[in-house]
Parts: structure tokens; sequence; C-alpha cells
């Protein structure tokens, strides 16, 4: 037990909690702006691999690590748009589409890092973004460790939480993606384009979850590997609907989902060898499922939620 | 307050509209004219192109041939860009539809505003929107609790929202589609109140509905469209129902009449009966149907009536209480138990549990005898006798379909119910629960629905007649009980009961309330 209480109480533990949290955050904000606007992007595996491959390679070319980000950001929404077309004004299912974005999307990215990197075994590195050294806030005792060593990408996660928050709740904007999510023709009577908020939902949000996988390239690693997204969509998924649509609780999630992984790698060097790795390393989403049970019992979905829209049909 | 000259300019007309959707045509050729102040209903059966007129207005569908004209308040009128919603918004017309286009997961207000602001606007102005609504509210008395969710409203105040959200946005004419078929009748009372009030201030407004009593006591002109055309536009004064309701038909329509008969022995039997949770719920509900008899429910939607119909067919086991057809206890029967002691149900919403859209006409036909050896032979279907017996049937309940072999989504509502009668009534039960069965229908197939019922109550079966319109339960029902949050009144006979005391008692109200 007492090595328990040592993991949870050590800084290094709640800035890897942050840290592995932060491209879920991207993760989770986009998908919940899209699904707001009644659309599930299952292209969100594919859209986080684009933006990782676009966001590493706009760097590594020179572009600079924000133009990098930019980079990733225009990705997300290229392959957004493809969803938006086939799943708003086409009215096809959006799980096929979506899976489908997964596919096409992943497929391009390792595509394109093959031709323009046709017989490296090892990924050339860039220079990532790097732990911020804020003034004062980063030498606190704990909490500097804890908060205030993360790069600025985790910053602007932590940032679009709150913007994606206010945008949603309080602007005109926001009001009519909320309504389109929840019935359409009231959106159409009172003369607003129900393909046109449903689209520029789904790019918004597909940028942003490109974000995330420009993170793991451009933050936590310096370099594009095949296979690294490894999951972190689908679990973005899975969070939305823990996180009831908000942005708040998608924090929330994001921040849970974090800590129990970061709490099993530091759980299995503690406790050793005489269990299998793959007990803990399967243990994050065990736990994520039970809090989704929990949790998604009550869930409150977007009424319109996978339902396509036609003028002028009931 | 208003000079004759103004008069003269309508705010609105239609010339010359035509829709058509493939072969049909919704409408042809439909031309209207709306004045300030003026109410004008449209009158017309299911289908005449009243709601396809409306869209066209509205713009949600643009119109073959024809234009809309709006009036500016200097008299000019100018075309309606068509096929655009918000230019119909922007040129003053607002519209309440038949299905409520709100979004439940907002504030009233929230919805009121949306689309009212510029969407790069960085905050929703809603002070200034609360004081404007306000003043709108305490004018016109159509109050409504602003920051409730809309899922939290009643269906009243969720109707109030929409004219509000036309109101708030300076509409010249407001537009209703069937505005009171979910209203109990004071709360109707109440909207036409308003209405003319709304009209006295100068709105122009049109209101859809196939209710002749409303038509005539509420509004100042009559336009009649039948199978897509206009064929009447006359002032309401002088008009009887008789004569709008041949307009509306095209012939000369009979009567229902109830041949007075003796009920015979208690058939069915409900006691005690608590079921649900939430808002559909039973509390303590005991009822007694005697044979050769139509027993009336009365209530407003949402007072648990749905959980009334799935506690009869047994979809639904009840909590406590007992059920007994012909003394058989059948408190935990299973619903294929039910149906084969003789209980048949006409679902109260035919196209979700009447019928199987995607399976042909026949085989909906045959749904419910499956297992009978006519119709199966070792567990395979019989499906020259299904298809044979499907063409009696469609005969003799003149079902209007291409063949017995098209989907049964592709019939009309009427048609669909018939396919349920038909299935129903052939198996000649002994208790008929027939759920808001001429919901929708028109008069035509209204009257098709209350003949077979009637028919089912000659020749000495029961029937449960749950329903919302007092005037079907008063022409068919031998006795009327009410239903109200769950709680079922005692029976009592329809000739002691009028439309007033019925409503009253639908809104909640004991007779001692009343008087």
């Amino acid at each position: 037990m007492s090595e328990i209480f040592e993991i949870l109480l050590s800084a290094n533990f709640w800035a890897a909690s942050l840290r592995i949290a932060t491209p879920l955050i991207f993760g989770v904000l986009g998908a919940l702006v899209c699904e707001r606007a009644g659309v599930l992007n299952l292209g969100i595996e594919g859209i986080f691999t684009a933006g990782a491959m676009a966001g590493w390679m706009a760097v590594w070319l020179g572009a600079g690590l924000w133009g990098g980000v930019m980079v990733a950001a225009i990705a997300g929404g290229f392959f957004g748009l493809i969803h938006a077309i086939l799943t708003v004004p086409l009215g096809l299912s959006q799980h096929v589409s979506g899976i489908g974005v997964t596919l096409f999307a992943t497929s391009l990215s390792y595509f394109i890092y093959r031709t323009a990197l046709p017989d490296v075994s090892s990924p050339p590195r860039i220079e990532a973004f790097q732990p911020l050294d804020i003034p004062v806030l980063s030498d606190l005792p704990f909490l500097g460790t804890a908060l205030f060593q993360q790069t600025s990408l985790t910053f602007l996660a932590l940032l679009l939480v709150i913007v994606t928050a206010y945008v949603l709740y309080r602007t005109p904007l926001g009001l009519a993606i909320q309504a389109v999510g929840d019935n359409p023709s009231a959106v159409e009577s009172q003369g607003l384009s129900v393909y046109g908020l449903r689209i520029g939902a789904i790019v918004a949000g597909s940028a942003i979850m490109a974000l995330g996988g420009a993170f793991l390239t451009m933050s936590a690693f310096d370099a594009f590997f095949f296979g690294m997204v490894n999951g972190r969509g689908w679990i973005c998924i899975a969070l939305t609907v823990f996180a009831s649509w908000r942005p708040g609780k998608a924090l929330i999630g994001a921040l849970l989902f974090g800590a129990f992984d970061a709490f099993q790698v530091r759980l299995q060097t503690e406790i050793g060898s005489f269990i299998p790795g793959q007990i803990f390393l399967m243990m994050p989403y065990v736990l994520s499922i039970i809090a989704l049970v929990v949790v998604a019992r009550r869930a409150d979905y977007p009424r319109a939620l996978l339902v396509p829209y036609f003028r002028g049909q009931r | 307050m208003e000079t004759d000259g103004s008069q003269a300019v309508p705010i609105l007309k239609l010339d010359g509209i035509t829709k058509r959707f493939g072969a049909l045509t919704a409408n042809g050729d439909v031309s209207l004219e709306l004045h300030r102040g003026e109410i004008l209903a449209l009158l017309g059966e299911n289908g005449a192109g009243k709601t396809t007129l409306m869209n066209i207005l509205f713009g949600h569908y643009v119109a073959d041939e024809g234009k809309v004209l709006v009036g500016s308040n200097d008299g000019d009128l100018s075309a309606l860009e068509p096929g655009s919603p918000n230019a119909a918004l922007v040129a003053g017309i607002g519209m309440v539809h038949q299905h409520f286009t709100l979004a439940e997961n907002l504030s009233a207000l929230d919805n009121i505003l949306l689309g009212t602001e510029t969407l790069s606007a960085l905050k929703s102005a809603r002070l200034p929107a609360r004081h404007k609504l306000e003043n709108l509210m305490s004018r016109s008395g159509l109050t409504v609790s602003l920051d409730t969710r809309v899922s939290q409203l009643s269906v009243g105040e969720k109707q109030r929202v929409e004219i509000l959200k036309a109101l708030y946005r300076d509409a010249r004419v407001l537009v209703l589609d069937e505005p009171t078929a979910v209203l109990t009748p004071q709360e109707s009372d109440t909207l036409f109140a308003t209405l003319k009030k709304l009209a006295e201030d100068g709105l122009g407004i049109i209101f859809i509905s196939h209710k002749l009593a409303e038509v005539l006591a509420s509004s100042h002109r009559i336009a009649i469209l039948r199978a897509g055309r206009k064929v009447a536009d006359l002032p309401s004064d002088g008009c009887d129902q008789r004569q709008l309701a041949e307009l509306m038909v095209g012939h000369e329509i009979t009567e229902t009449v109830r041949e007075p008969n003796q009920p015979g022995a208690p058939l069915f039997v409900l006691n005690g009966i608590f079921a649900g949770q939430g808002r559909d719920v039973l509390h303590d509900v005991n009822l007694e149907l005697k044979s050769g008899e139509i027993l009336g429910i009365a209530g407003v939607s949402g007072n648990g009536q749905t959980m009334l119909a799935r506690v009869i067919s047994g979809l639904e086991t009840a909590a406590r209480g007992s059920i007994q057809l012909e003394g058989v206890d059948l408190g935990k029967a299973s619903v294929r138990q039910m149906i084969d002691s003789g209980l048949a149900r006409i679902p109260e919403d035919r196209h979700r549990d009447g019928v199987v859209g995607a399976m042909t006409v026949s085989e909906n036909l045959a749904i419910e005898s499956i297992r009978e050896p006519e119709n199966q032979r070792f567990g395979l279907l019989r499906f020259t006798e299904l298809r044979e017996r499907a063409r009696n049937l469609i005969k003799s309940y003149d079902i209007r379909c291409q063949s017995e072999n098209s989907p049964a989504r592709l019939l009309s509502g009427g048609n669909i119910q018939k396919i349920v009668l038909a299935r129903t009534l052939e198996t000649e039960p002994k208790v008929v629960l027939a759920a808001q069965p001429s919901r929708g229908l028109d008069v035509g197939a209204t009257s098709d629905v209350h003949k077979r019922l009637l028919a089912v109550r000659a020749r000495g079966a029961g029937v449960i007649l749950i329903s919302e319109d007092l005037d079907e339960l008063l022409r068919l029902s031998d006795r009327i009980a009410v239903i109200h949050r769950g709680v079922l009144s005692a029976a009592e006979q329809t000739e002691k009961l009028d439309r007033g005391t019925l409503g009253l008692s639908m809104a909640g109200h004991s007779e001692e309330d009343a008087a």
C-alpha cells in the first residue's frame, strides 16, 4: 500500500498524467464538437495519424514548430471535410465513412512518409517543443513540477477547453451547434444552414483532433513512427460519452485516463515482475470501460447524433 | 386603427402555386391572399396539400410554378426568394410547425434567440432579448419560463415558445400547422383567444386545420383545399359544418351513429393496477368493460394512456393489480397469450408498432397469426395462401395499395390503419384495445375506423377506446372515463357528459372545481 501512496504523492506522477492526457484532451474536444453538431467522427484515429505525420514532416522540412502545428490542423481539417461531405449533404453512414477516413488518412500518412524517406531505418528527429520554464510558477515546490513544466501544446490544450466551453455555451454559434445536434429542423426554421453548421463543426473538430496527433510527434516524441497513435483516437470516442459532451468533463476524463496510465507504469516498476506486464497495460482501458459503464447509462446523447438531415423530409 | 385603404393591399399573396412530387400534384394552381389583422383557416383532409403549401410559403420547398408575394409596410408587393426559410423570416413570415422545431437541449430563451444573431458574435446578447421577450409576453399573454430547458416544458408551453419565436422576429404573418392537434380543449380556447388578440394588433394569421368546429369559431375566412386544389374561399360567417365537410371531402358524408344496445356481462376487468415510473405511470387503475360496449378513455396525451395500453396488451407487466378476461387471470400473460385469449390491439403509433414497414402488405396482415396451420406447414410459410388471404382482406377492408406484395411503408397512414384493422378484427377478438385509432386520419378513413369499431360492439365484443378526440369519444362510447396523471376516473354514461366537463377533468379539475 505504501508504494501506491508514494506514487500518488510524487510530483512526477502528476506531470506525467497531464502529459499523457494532452493528446486525449485535443481528441475529446474535437470529437465532442463534431458530435454536438450531430455527427460521429470515427475518422479520429486516422486524423491523429495525419496530424502527427503532417506536423512532424512540416517541421522536418523547416516550417518551424508553430508552422507544423498549423499544417497538422489543416491536414485534420482536410480529412474532416471529406467525412463532412460524405455524411452531411450525402447523408451516408457515419460509421462507414468514419472508418473509411481513418483507413485513408492512416495509409496516406504512411505512404507520404515512405515516399519522402524511402530507405531510412530510424526516422529523422526534429527539435521538438521543450517544457516551458515559467518564471516563479515552474519553480514552485511540487506544483511547479506537477503542473508548470509542460510544453506549450499542453497549455494550448487547456486553453482550448476554456475556449470550446465558452463558444459552446456563450456564443450564438455555440447555441446553433448545440441545436443542430439536437433538432436540425429547429435550426433550419430559424433561417440557419444545417449543412453549413455541421460541415463547419466537423472541419473545426477534426482540426482540433489533429493537434492531438501533432503533440505526439512534436512534443511527446520527436519523430514519426508507424502505429504510434495506438488507439488513442478510439479512447477519445469513449471519453466523449464519459464527458457527456461537456468540455469541462472532457478534461476530467482525459486526466483520469492519463492518471491511470501514468499510475500503471509506476506500479509496474514498484511491484515488479511476478504479475505479467500486460495486466498493468490493460488497467487504464479496463478502468475506462468501468467508468463508461457507470456514467454512460445516464448519458444524454445529442438527439440528432447519427441521424442525417435532408431538407423537406421528416 | 387601420384605414380601409391599406386593407385593400394584402400582406401576403400566393399566386398560382403548383408543386409536384413525381406523379403526384400536391398543389395545383393555388392562389391565396391574406390581409392585415385577418385570421384565415386553411381547411382540408390529410394529403390535400395544406402543409405542402405552407412549406412552400416558408421556403422549405420550392414551387414548380407560381410565386409568393409579400406586401411591404407601404403596400407594395414583392416576390419572395423561393426555397429560403431565411428570406421568409426576413420578410416577416413566422411558422409554427406541427412537429415543433425546438432544440430540446437549449432553454426557451436560447431557442428564441437561435438564428437572430450573427454567428460571428463573440457573445450571445441574452439580456436585451429577455427584456424584449418579457414585454412581448405581457402584451400577448403568452407566458413561458424563459430559462427552462425546452425538454422540461409541456406541449402547450412549447407551442407558446414557437409563437414567441415568430413574434420576437417581428413577424407580420404567422402560420400555424394544426396548432390544436396536441392541445386540450381549454388550451385550444386560450390559443385562439391569443390569436384573436394578435390579429387585432395587425398580425395576419393562417392556421391549418381539419377540425371544422374550431375553424368556424375562430377564423374570419376559410380556404378549403381538396386534392391539391383550392375548392372554396369563403367568409366564415354564414358557413356551417356540414357544408364545410362536404366541400372538404367532395361528397356527402354519412354520420356514424351508435345504435342503442344493452351491454352484457363484464368481459374484461382491471383491478388496482399500478405500473410504470416517471411520467408514464398508472396509479390504482380500475376498469370494467362489458360485452357489447365501447368504453372511452379520455385524456391529454402523456397522462398514462401509453402505459395503460402497454399493460392491457401485455407489453408491460403491472407491478400490482389483476387483469381478467372472462374471469381468466392474465396478470402475468405475455403478448402472445393476450392475443390468444382474444385481445386485439390497435396501437397508438401505427407506423412504429402497427406494421413492419419493410415487410409486404400480405406479410403484415398475417403477422399475428403466423403460427396458425393455415399460414404455415412444418414451420414453412404458405405464401400462396397468405397472398390469397391478403387479397381478400385488401378487398373487404378497401386497403389502397399497388398489390399485396408492396412494402407497407409505402402506404398512407389511413391505409396502414386499415391493415391493422383487417389483421386484428378478422380474428373476431373478444376485446379490442383501440389507442388513438383515428389520430391523423382524414374524414373518410376516420369514419371507416368508427364503423369497424361499432361493428365490433354490435357483435357483442368490447372495445376500449383511448382517444384525445372528444367528439370521437362522445360519438362512439357508451361510457367514458378520464385519465389524468395516471389516475383513471370512474366511467360515466356518455349521455351525462359533455365536452366542457370532459375537458375540465382532462385538465385535472374535479367536478367540484368546475361548479
